[in-house]
């Protein structure tokens, strides 16, 4: 029998889109609940507004990047910029 | 028996005498048969068995040959062995010294797919319980495919158009033939060992099950399965399947729909954030609006214009007392009035004139009033003050 597997969710890497978009539902989540006095919901607020600001910028600038690994002998591997043009 | 004119063969030389027969007479032979008894040697040789129901022959294919297998040779499968008789001296058997082999026809190796199919879901390799989920927002994406060809440009446009926001750091392999296994295999476990991705799409475009058998080798399946990186199997076309796609934790029909599901459409991801904005700045006004009104009762309440109605009541207060000293004022002067007039009258009432008028006299000696006989001695002049005027008068007596 092959072996159980574990998920190792929490040991992942969060992309900072998803970091973003948790971020963001947290806010909502403690906004929604009702118990944050008000100055804290404006502060919760202009962070949630930065965020998505930033994401925006993030996405609007992006360019997909893409590079090729090449092993050496020794099993080291390096990374060399591919040159992507858009079709 | 006759002894004397035989020749008598040691074992060696028999041996060596039917080596030389078998290997000149069957130098490039193709035989037909089922495998089995399939076994890869350590040392990199495979050793099988081909039978068929009434005889079996042993077979040996060396490294150097092995490498060359465009498929994995399994228990059971149908193939054409191509190579020379051998005969291996030193446990006098014979044997097939094979160079190539060939399933006998796509049939065997569809048989054999069903077979690898059926010994791995038993294994518990296609259990949904192991796959991962594919994580919504990868930074980089790896790709094990050919550098050549259509799919990794189209991979590229794909997720361009929908996320640019990525890195794709691509691993070419060989995709078909000998040795892609070995190759996709190496891809798979290097991105495991550097951690450089947080998702892989593994696969390749369409083509013959000969073309796709890479990725139904066994090698490959236990490969992706052990990966802790998740990962999506992109191989041919819609209608293609392959063990991959059942190991793998997500499959793609093909390599663009692979694109399409590893990331998100970027419209669509900012949309879920200005969702999120919409509905938190809604809250917020309700909450500053809530506030407003609970400040707005707090100061219509009571005890916030006690001020303003102390002051009134001052007001009042001071009102009240204005009319109260003003009435005051009024009675007091009345008060004062009436006393006035009643000394007034009383003053009037004491007027001389008003004695005259009444028949009495004042009488003035050198003009001061006498009050008293006393202040008379006979003989005096005295001035007689009648109502009608004066008369001069002589004193007498003093006595009556």
């Amino acid at each position: 029998m092959a072996p159980a597997k574990i998920n190792k969710e929490s040991t992942k890497r969060q992309s900072t889109f998803e970091k973003s978009i948790k971020r963001l539902e947290e806010i909502v989540e403690q906004l929604e609940e009702g118990s944050v006095p008000l100055e804290n919901a404006v502060k919760l607020f202009e962070e949630g507004i930065q965020l998505s600001k930033s994401c925006l910028e993030k996405l609007n600038q992006a360019e997909l990047k893409i590079k090729k690994i090449s092993k050496d002998l020794d099993g080291n591997f390096s990374l060399s910029e591919e040159n992507y043009e858009r079709e | 028996m006759k002894m004397d004119n035989q020749i008598v063969f040691s074992v060696t030389e028999i041996t060596r005498r039917i080596k030389s027969v078998l290997e000149s007479e069957f130098v490039e032979i193709a035989v037909e048969g089922e495998l089995s008894n399939v076994k890869l040697h350590s040392s990199g040789h495979l050793y099988f068995t081909l039978k068929d129901e009434n005889a079996q022959l042993s077979g040996v294919m060396w490294r150097n040959r092995v490498n060359y297998l465009p498929f994995t040779p399994q228990d059971g499968m149908k193939v054409i062995a191509i190579g020379r008789i051998t005969v291996y001296e030193v446990q006098g058997k014979y044997q097939l010294d094979a160079v190539h082999l060939k399933p006998l026809g796509v049939g065997e190796l569809q048989l054999a797919f069903e077979r690898l199919k059926r010994k791995l879901a038993e294994e518990g390799l296609f259990d949904e319980a192991n796959k991962k989920p594919i994580p919504q927002y990868p930074q980089r994406i790896g790709i094990v495919t050919s550098p050549t060809g259509a799919v990794i440009q189209d991979i590229a446009n794909i997720i361009s158009r929908r996320f640019p926001a990525v890195e794709l750091i691509l691993y070419p392999v060989k995709v078909q033939g000998a040795g892609a296994a070995n190759e996709i295999v190496c891809a798979i476990r290097d991105f495991n060992r550097w951690k450089i991705a947080d998702v892989l799409i593994v696969g390749r475009g369409g083509g013959s099950l000969e073309d796709l058998w890479p990725f139904n080798e066994e090698i490959v399946a236990r490969a992706i399965y052990a990966s802790e990186i998740p990962i999506i199997s992109a191989v041919g076309h819609e209608i293609d399947y392959t063990i991959s796609d059942f190991v793998a934790d997500l499959r793609a029909p093909t390599p663009s729909a692979a694109a399409e599901l590893v990331v998100p459409e970027k419209t669509e991801f900012l949309e879920n954030m200005m969702n999120f904005c919409y509905t938190a700045k809604r809250i917020l006004q309700q909450m500053i609006s809530n506030e407003k009104k609970r400040i707005h009762s707090i100061l219509q309440s009571y005890a916030l214009n006690r001020p303003v109605d102390l002051i009134k009541q001052y007001y009042q207060r001071l009102d009240g007392l204005e009319n109260n000293i003003k009435r005051l004022i009024k009675y007091k002067f009345a008060m004062y009035n009436n006393t006035l007039n009643g000394l007034s009258q009383r003053i009037y009432a004491l007027n001389p004139e008003l004695v005259l008028k009444r028949g009495y006299t004042i009488i003035q000696k050198d003009s001061g009033i006498i009050s008293r006989k006393e202040y008379l001695s006979e003989n005096d002049k005295v001035k007689i003050k009648f109502y009608d005027g004066p008369v001069t008068a002589e004193i007498l007596s003093k006595t009556s």
